[in-house]
């Protein structure tokens, strides 16, 4: 990931940047899939709105967790430890909640402090020791995961109703989650196009000895991005909590939020040696992810080749236009 | 006699600061392992650790290969599920059928190889990204194969390399055979990586792939060898778990983690240019001495992850210590 690029700089303006309309037209791709599997199976009940926003429900979980992913990964980083996160997040909330209305409050802000310190700590471990952010992560999720199961073995405790309003609630007519899911992508996208704050992650990710040279604390851009990272995971797993209306310990590893996070964020163009890409980008690749499950429901495929190809989509996607690029691979 | 010699010589004139402080790691638990459990200096105590840790050894030292080309295969845990799964389905409880269909395992290895390094070479996508992407795939293909509830057992015939022992032997009284597997492989790896040019050329391709390019290295060629040899060892671990774990869709699972820590544990460098076969093996042996150590002080599992997480992290730190002091870069 540190290795040097050796593109060429961009003195015109290309016509047409293939890299920056790939994931459109992936999306393009996948709708169009998705509309003419309706139309062949003359399943046209799936082509309405309230279904397509069904659609688009079905990953909410998967669509935050990888805009916190999205800002780990432009900072040359990475974050494996998100799905254990994501399940402590909801254990915690949904025992601290314990179905008593009053407590819903207490139990966010005590998750979102969970997810500050996990995101702290990984940031810390990775600048200041200097390890991998693989192995950095990695760890922690193992440490989360076995801290997590010595407690819980089980669903414990329950949301109240009033809670249940993230998953289940509608505002205008549309799902409160997806509502909130949108507004989050475009916090993302204002923060990392139109504030400092935004430029300096670029900058980090792009070529941190040049950061450096620029006056840019690059620990301090690596720290923030992982406590966004963290933090986005935590309301990730408050959104399952109030999902399933309750939490568990497997919640979060059995969605292998992890590594598809990942996979959502460079489906979406932004690239793992960090500095390029955004957040319209991943929020394409969540699209794409839901649209071509559906797309696999309707044609009603056996289950098993539905992994299969899922997992071949996830290559083809990426390859897609990495085919292209001249940078080294790792 | 001759490397006695050489060996004595090198013993001499040692700088205690250059050893790989993991051997030092894995003597120190297995004092502490023999202090809490004294069955553990008996030939059954020893020997059965060396068998159970066979599996992990050949593939951590099969991985190094990858990590040290600058990449990553998550793809092993999944081929040794679809190994076990598979060969449980081809040999139909037939004890002859093992004769072809341990072949037929290494060819589909080396397939999966050749794909996972073609992929990452051709269509220059990330080797995260291949590799999980190829995991994804092979477990659904174990599901697919099997119809997700694998039945039958392997034929002892199969079994043989993971389970049996050789008894009544002198000295050492028994001998797994898994353990010559590890030893038989593991020299073969480390001559591979330590003494010919594909090794040299992996590690030029870790360390700086436009410098190795430059320098006449065929880079997709070492790049793709480094997968094969991933994946083929991910088949010879396959095997000898099949022999004593069972079949199952999950036999494979979190085994590209820990072979990933087994290499960092050895020194292992991620994202390539160092790393040494010998001490990968040792840090599969030290991880697998710790949970074992971890299983004679009556820790339940979550402990055992908790250590491994912390281990993890700190080996690396180490690491990049020793390395930040040796080479200051």
């Amino acid at each position: 990931m540190n290795t040097i690029s050796l593109d060429k700089p961009l003195i015109k303006r290309r016509p047409f940047s293939f890299e920056k309309w790939a994931p459109a037209l992936l999306l393009l791709t996948a709708i169009i899939l998705y509309v003419v599997a309706c139309i062949v199976t003359g399943q046209t009940q799936y082509l309405t709105l309230d279904n397509l926003l069904a659609v688009v429900g079905r990953s909410i979980a998967l669509g935050i967790t990888a805009i916190g992913q999205t800002f780990a990964i432009l900072v040359a980083s990475i974050d494996l430890s998100v799905a254990s996160l994501i399940s402590a997040s909801a254990v915690l909330s949904s025992v601290v909640m314990n179905g008593n209305p009053d407590m819903v409050v207490p139990a966010i802000v005590l998750a979102l402090i969970l997810g500050a310190v996990v995101g702290l700590l990984n940031g810390l471990v990775i600048t200041q020791l200097k390890v991998n952010p693989l192995i950095a992560t990695l760890g922690m999720s193992l440490i989360i995961q076995g801290v997590l199961s010595a407690f819980v073995s089980n669903f414990a405790g329950s949301v109240p109703e009033e809670f249940q309003f993230f998953a289940y609630g509608s505002v205008f007519g549309l799902p409160f989650g997806t509502v909130f899911f949108f507004g989050l992508a475009f916090l993302a996208f204002f923060i990392l196009r139109y504030t400092r704050f935004g430029s300096q992650i670029y900058a980090v990710g792009g070529n941190p000895d040049a950061a450096r040279f620029a006056g840019i604390s690059t620990t301090k851009m690596i720290v923030s991005a992982h406590i966004i990272c963290s933090i986005c995971a935590v309301i990730a797993g408050l959104y399952l909590a109030s999902r399933l209306r309750s939490g568990a310990p497997w919640i979060g590893s059995d969605g292998l939020y992890d590594l598809e996070s990942i996979a959502v964020v460079v489906i979406g163009g932004t690239i793992l040696a960090g500095g390029r890409g955004g957040i319209w980008g991943t929020v394409a690749g969540m699209l794409i992810f839901s649209l071509v499950d559906s797309f696999f429901n309707i044609i009603e495929i056996d289950a098993f080749v539905k992994q299969v190809l899922r997992g071949v989509i996830i290559v083809a996607a990426v390859a897609f236009y990495s085919v292209k690029s001249r940078r080294a691979v790792a | 006699m001759n490397s006695l010699v050489t060996f004595a010589r090198r013993y001499t004139s040692i700088n205690w600061a250059n050893i790989n402080p993991v051997y030092f790691v894995l003597a120190a638990l297995i004092v502490a392992i023999i202090l809490n459990n004294p069955n553990f200096i008996e030939p059954t105590g020893y020997m059965n650790f060396l068998k159970r840790a066979a599996p992990l050894a050949i593939l951590a030292a099969g991985q190094l290969y990858v990590i040290v080309s600058g990449g990553f295969d998550l793809s092993v845990g999944s081929m040794i599920t679809l190994v076990v799964v598979g060969s449980s389905m081809l040999t139909n409880n037939d004890p002859a059928a093992t004769m072809w269909v341990i072949p037929v395992m290494f060819g589909m290895g080396a397939l999966v190889g050749l794909i996972n390094g073609m992929v990452v070479c051709y269509l220059r996508v990330p080797s995260l990204i291949t590799t999980l992407g190829m995991m994804i795939t092979l477990n659904g293909f174990a599901f697919l194969w099997s119809g997700g509830a694998p039945r039958g057992y392997l034929p002892d015939t199969f079994r043989f390399f993971g389970r049996v022992s050789y008894k009544d032997i002198p000295l050492i009284h028994m001998l797994p055979v898994a353990l010559i597997v590890l030893v038989v492989v593991g020299l073969i790896l480390y001559w591979l990586m330590h003494k010919t040019n594909l090794g040299r050329m992996i590690h030029a391709i870790g360390d700086n792939p436009n410098t190795a390019k430059l320098a006449g290295v065929s880079v997709n060629q070492a790049r793709i060898s480094a997968f094969i040899v991933s994946s083929l060892s991910a088949v010879v671990a396959g095997i000898l778990l099949g022999g004593f774990a069972g079949v199952s869709t999950s036999v494979g699972v979190g085994y590209e983690l820990q072979a990933i820590t087994a290499a960092v544990l050895g020194g292992a460098v991620l994202l390539g240019g160092r790393g040494s076969v010998p001490a990968t093996i040792a840090g599969a042996l030290t991880l697998m001495a710790i949970f074992t150590l971890l299983n004679f002080l009556g820790m339940p599992q979550p402990v055992r992850q908790i250590v491994q997480g912390l281990i993890l992290i700190a080996a690396v730190a180490l690491t990049m210590r020793r390395k930040g002091k040796h080479a200051n870069s």
